[in-house]
């Protein structure tokens, strides 16, 4: 029982207050406490990279030296590319591959930022950043004191097996809705082995450790109050949180009033209530669905072509809705490429448009999504996986618009989800197929129907 | 599935033929593969039934047990399997070549290259389908821990001598065959249906009947109508005229015929076993014969369709010439073959029950590299697969129209020409993509440039060359293309790096539970139960 409990368990602490406290759990758990590892969950854009920065800081400047382990090359330059911000004076080292242009040009401005290809380079540095891949390939006589593992949840078993031996202690950040880690080939021989290489490094991790203090950030400041209740609800269903900013705070206007079809209306209603579905007839399609991806590039084009304005707690002027801000996620690669040719058709460029995969980590005042079960005959694995649509519906802050056929409820009723249970494996809470359905649920009150 | 593939299976729909889906054949077939047809007893896993075995199509052996819950009966079924797989085996463990590898010099720790045995070739064992080779990791299992009375003379039941060796080869066999592209072990079904689209369900085409019946139709007459007929028809006996590939059998021929004739069976070896004289059991033996007679014939009857099924496969997959990069996977199998011959020869215990979290990370590696490997090999091997790789954005195929002499900035420039192909396909090209050829057998990389419209579909795409040019100032003669040559770039790479080293399981890290504990070597069977013995 936390003290915040016993103080005040009618109302809420405003949400300030509360990210604070777990934030001060969470540092005091690293730096003082006695486990080898520590486990923090974040729910979408709850402040996590915020978090690794801040104790980077304090393990830098209680004398520890200390690894940093992400996941992608963007990741670890958006690291190091914070911490200078934050502290311009720290050492940093950034490790890199030896490919051709293995890291973002910015950094070579930074003057206390040392890159490398070498680990010995950076010997003595307080803090040295890499990806899992490259750190793999590190031998030291002496392992680090402590690690920051960042989107923990995102690396594979396999990958933390190979680096494990380079640190002493750490802490694993990272959210457990996003996209599960997945390998190219089957790994069924080894389902509900606690060391299951597919699986991801927290949930072997907690298997062999299971007394790791567990945090979890209680707050998502990127969510507005619009979305965090459904995305909590949805898929965080045992570990809730909420949104930082309350229903007055953000406000999408446009200054082109609606020409009354079918994607100003959508567009409208998710400016008004955050979502918007925009609804084609019911049709089997390729994956490449033609109307759809047009339905899609339209929405953006007037997005653009309104003249939108986003206000928000950040400022008090509304900032102009610009192509940087707004991005399109679809479940395949083909279906953003084919995104990607119809706006380039419209004459728009600049709006990010790439799989739920790649969209992982980045935030957007408007994100418009092609639903990954849309003019499916079948829903596999894949398209149901609770992660994909978690990914692609928390990526926004303002709205989030999805563009989906008709008769995806009944697709989802004919074909339960019919994965074989592996014995021994932990049954992973809510299934695709449930928090499918509790999307879709909300979705149909925000629905304009289109016949393009 | 594939866009091609879509296509492949919709004109064998609207044909009634299966659809070349390659045009080489991407396994290795061995001159002298082992055929096993494997039967089991309906609701005993792993209870054997019989099987056909051997490597002369006209002369399989028949292996039969007469009552499959009898575990005397099972062993000796499994040690007449050992007589005919182990010697198979052998016969290849003995001719060796010497090749090169680079080894960890365990003092020095330097990467130094060793000479060692290689096996000029390796046995191979074809089942007819996945069920197969699901069966062959079962048995395997059941067998490799297993002890002998030599090993062992307080077992309570021990096994027939060489069954504990044959349970470690087939393990081996079933392990190696989850590596992509392997070819110890195959089951026909799956590299039928790698090169025919049928126009059925993927799991329809785990039917071996009904897949040779799309592929090679009677004159004159439609495959699907084949097909359905090898599924379903029965004769006046309600017997399927096209039994199951196995291990299964079809219940009706379970009811009707296989459980009356062990019945007959039992009944025949209780009266026997209650002879009181000599002249009376040689009487009652005759009747134990003739009912296991019977056994034998009807098991040979549902199984030896199946056999002759699988060599017509096989000819029909013969028929295709093999994939430039098939030699190159056999040569892995051949290592993994020489390797295990090694353990077995140096006394190592069987496999374990579980892999250790360093073994099983290295397994998935390796797999997913071979995967990787088997992708890109394909493509290259055989136009066909690269269509759909193209279909798919994956590659594309074009004439260059220029090429312009660039060189890279800095101290010593190096060449980096500009070639402009122009293609009719679309693949997804993006910022500082890198787009790969197959020169000389080597991968040579480019960088996109830019891209540029050329008509209705076409477009023209602009790449840099950026290796295999040599170390001068003028790229080699034959590196960079020319105009008017028609290439073929892939997006995907062609080779695939070999990834970080995992420590070794002594050194697993606490996140993984540190370091296995002691195991008592070799570990103990499965203890029985009451369920084992009859």
């Amino acid at each position: 029982m936390t003290a915040e409990a016993i103080a005040d368990p009618g109302a809420p602490l405003d949400p300030g207050t509360a990210a604070a406290r777990a934030t001060e759990a969470i540092l005091r758990d690293t730096l003082h406490g006695p486990a080898r590892g520590v486990v923090v969950d974040s729910p979408p854009g709850a402040g996590k990279s915020t978090l690794v920065v801040r104790a980077a800081l304090e393990l830098a400047d209680a004398g520890r030296p200390l690894m940093v382990i992400a996941q992608t090359n963007a990741q670890v330059d958006d690291l190091v590319l914070r911490l200078a911000e934050r502290s311009p004076e720290l050492p940093v080292g950034r490790l890199h591959s030896s490919d051709a242009d293995p890291y973002d040009k910015a950094l070579d401005s930074l003057p206390n930022v040392r890159t490398s290809a070498k680990a010995a380079d950076l010997t003595g540095l307080p803090v040295v950043l890499s990806t899992a891949a490259k750190w793999a390939h590190i031998k030291v006589d002496e392992p680090w004191r402590h690690a920051i593992v960042d989107e923990a949840y995102q690396m594979r078993s396999d990958a933390l097996l190979a680096v494990a031996g380079l640190f002493e202690r750490a802490l694993f950040v990272g959210d457990p809705g996003q996209l599960d880690p997945f390998a190219i080939v089957g790994s069924e021989q080894w389902a509900g082995l606690s060391y299951d290489p597919s699986a991801s490094a927290v949930t072997t991790l907690l298997a062999h450790n299971p007394g790791l203090p567990q945090h979890r950030l209680p707050v998502s400041w990127r969510l507005p109050a619009s979305a965090a209740p459904l995305v909590s609800d949805a898929f965080y269903p045992y570990t809730r949180f909420r949104s930082g900013t309350g229903h007055g705070d953000r406000r999408l206007a446009f200054a082109v009033p609606s020409d009354g079809s079918g994607p100003d209306r959508v567009i409208d209603e998710a400016a008004e209530s955050g979502w918007g579905l925009l609804e084609l007839p019911a049709r089997h399609t390729p994956r490449t669905d033609p109307e759809a991806v047009r339905a899609v590039a339209a929405v953006v084009r007037r997005l653009l072509d309104r003249g939108g304005a986003a206000t928000s707690e950040r400022s008090p002027d509304p900032a102009p809705l610009t192509a940087e801000r707004i991005a399109v996620g679809t479940a395949h690669r083909d279906q953003a490429a084919a995104v990607r040719a119809a706006l380039a058709e419209l004459g728009v460029s600049g709006v990010t448009v790439d799989t739920a995969n790649r969209l992982q980590g980045r935030e957007y005042d408007v994100t418009v999504v092609l639903h990954p079960l849309s003019g499916r005959p079948d829903a596999t694995a894949f398209h149901l996986e609770t992660g994909r649509l978690c990914v692609l519906a928390s990526r926004h802050r303002h709205a989030c618009i999805v563009v989906c056929r008709a008769g995806v409820g009944e697709l989802l009723d004919d074909y339960p989800s019919t994965e074989p249970v592996q014995l021994g494996t932990l049954v992973k809470f809510p299934d695709g197929w449930e928090a499918n359905h509790a999307v879709l649920a909300h979705l149909a009150e925000h629905r304009v129907s289109w016949r393009p | 599935m594939s866009l091609i593939t879509t296509l492949a299976r919709l004109e064998a729909v609207d044909s009634g033929r299966a659809q070349p889906a390659a045009t080489v054949r991407h396994r290795h077939l061995s001159e002298r593969p082992l055929v096993l047809v494997p039967l089991i007893t309906a609701g005993e896993a792993g209870a054997p039934l019989g099987a056909l075995v051997g490597t002369d199509r006209d002369a399989p052996r028949l292996l039969v047990v007469p009552q499959p819950r009898d575990r005397d009966l099972r062993f000796a079924f499994l040690a007449e399997l050992a007589d005919i797989v182990l010697p198979y085996i052998d016969a290849y463990a003995d001719a060796v070549e010497v090749a090169e590898r680079t080894e960890t010099d365990p003092e020095t720790g330097k990467r130094v290259k060793v000479e060692v045995d290689l096996c000029a070739d390796a046995p191979q064992l074809i089942v007819p389908s996945r069920a197969g080779v699901e069966l062959v990791r079962l048995l395997g299992r059941s067998m490799r821990f297993r002890r002998t009375a030599e090993q062992d003379p307080q077992t309570p039941h021990p096994a027939p001598p060489r069954v504990p060796l044959l349970g470690r080869w087939l393990t081996h066999y079933a392990e190696r065959s989850r590596v992509p592209g392997s070819s110890l072990l195959l089951a026909l079904t799956e590299v039928l249906a790698r090169h025919w689209a049928t126009g059925q369900s993927g799991l329809e085409d785990q039917h071996l009947g009904a897949l040779l019946a799309w592929i090679d139709p009677p004159e004159g007459g439609s495959g699907a109508e084949a097909a359905l007929r090898a599924e379903l028809a029965r004769d006046e006996r309600g017997q399927l005229l096209c039994p199951p590939a196995g291990p299964a059998t079809d219940p009706a021929f379970d009811n009707k015929l296989l459980a009356p004739a062990i019945e007959r069976y039992d009944r025949a070896r209780g009266t026997f076993a209650a002879a009181e004289d000599g002249l009376e059991a040689d009487d009652r033996l005759g009747a134990v014969t003739a009912a296991e007679r019977e056994i034998r014939a009807l098991v040979e009857s549902v199984t030896r369709p199946t056999w002759d099924a699988v060599w017509r496969g096989l000819d029909l997959l013969r028929a295709l010439p093999e994939g430039g990069h098939v030699a190159e996977r056999w040569t892995r199998d051949r290592w993994s073959f020489t390797g295990h011959r090694d353990r077995v020869l140096s006394g190592e215990p069987p496999q374990p029950r579980r892999d250790d979290a360093v073994t099983a990370a290295n397994k998935l590696a390796t797999r997913e590299r071979e995967q990787a490997r088997l992708e890109a090999q394909e493509a290259l091997d055989d136009p066909l697969v690269m269509a759909g790789r193209r279909l798919a954005g994956e590659a594309f195929a074009g004439e260059v129209v220029d090429v312009e002499m660039a060189y890279s900035e800095g101290r010593r420039p190096s060449p980096r020409p500009l070639v402009t192909v122009r293609t009719d396909d679309r693949p997804y090209l993006g910022e500082r993509v890198k787009v790969y050829r197959s020169l000389g057998g080597k991968p040579q990389s480019y960088e996109f440039v830019a891209r540029q419209d050329d008509g209705a579909d076409g477009a023209l795409v602009v790449l840099r060359v950026l290796d295999k040019m040599g170390r001068g100032k003028e790229p080699e003669p034959g590196s960079v293309p020319e105009k008017g040559d028609r290439i073929c770039f892939t997006l995907f790479e062609h080779e695939q790096r070999g990834g970080a080293k995992l420590p070794d399981p002594e050194d697993t890290p606490w996140t993984h539970g540190g370091p296995p504990g002691e195991e008592t070597a070799p570990e103990p069977a499965d203890p029985v139960t009451e369920e084992d013995v009859l």
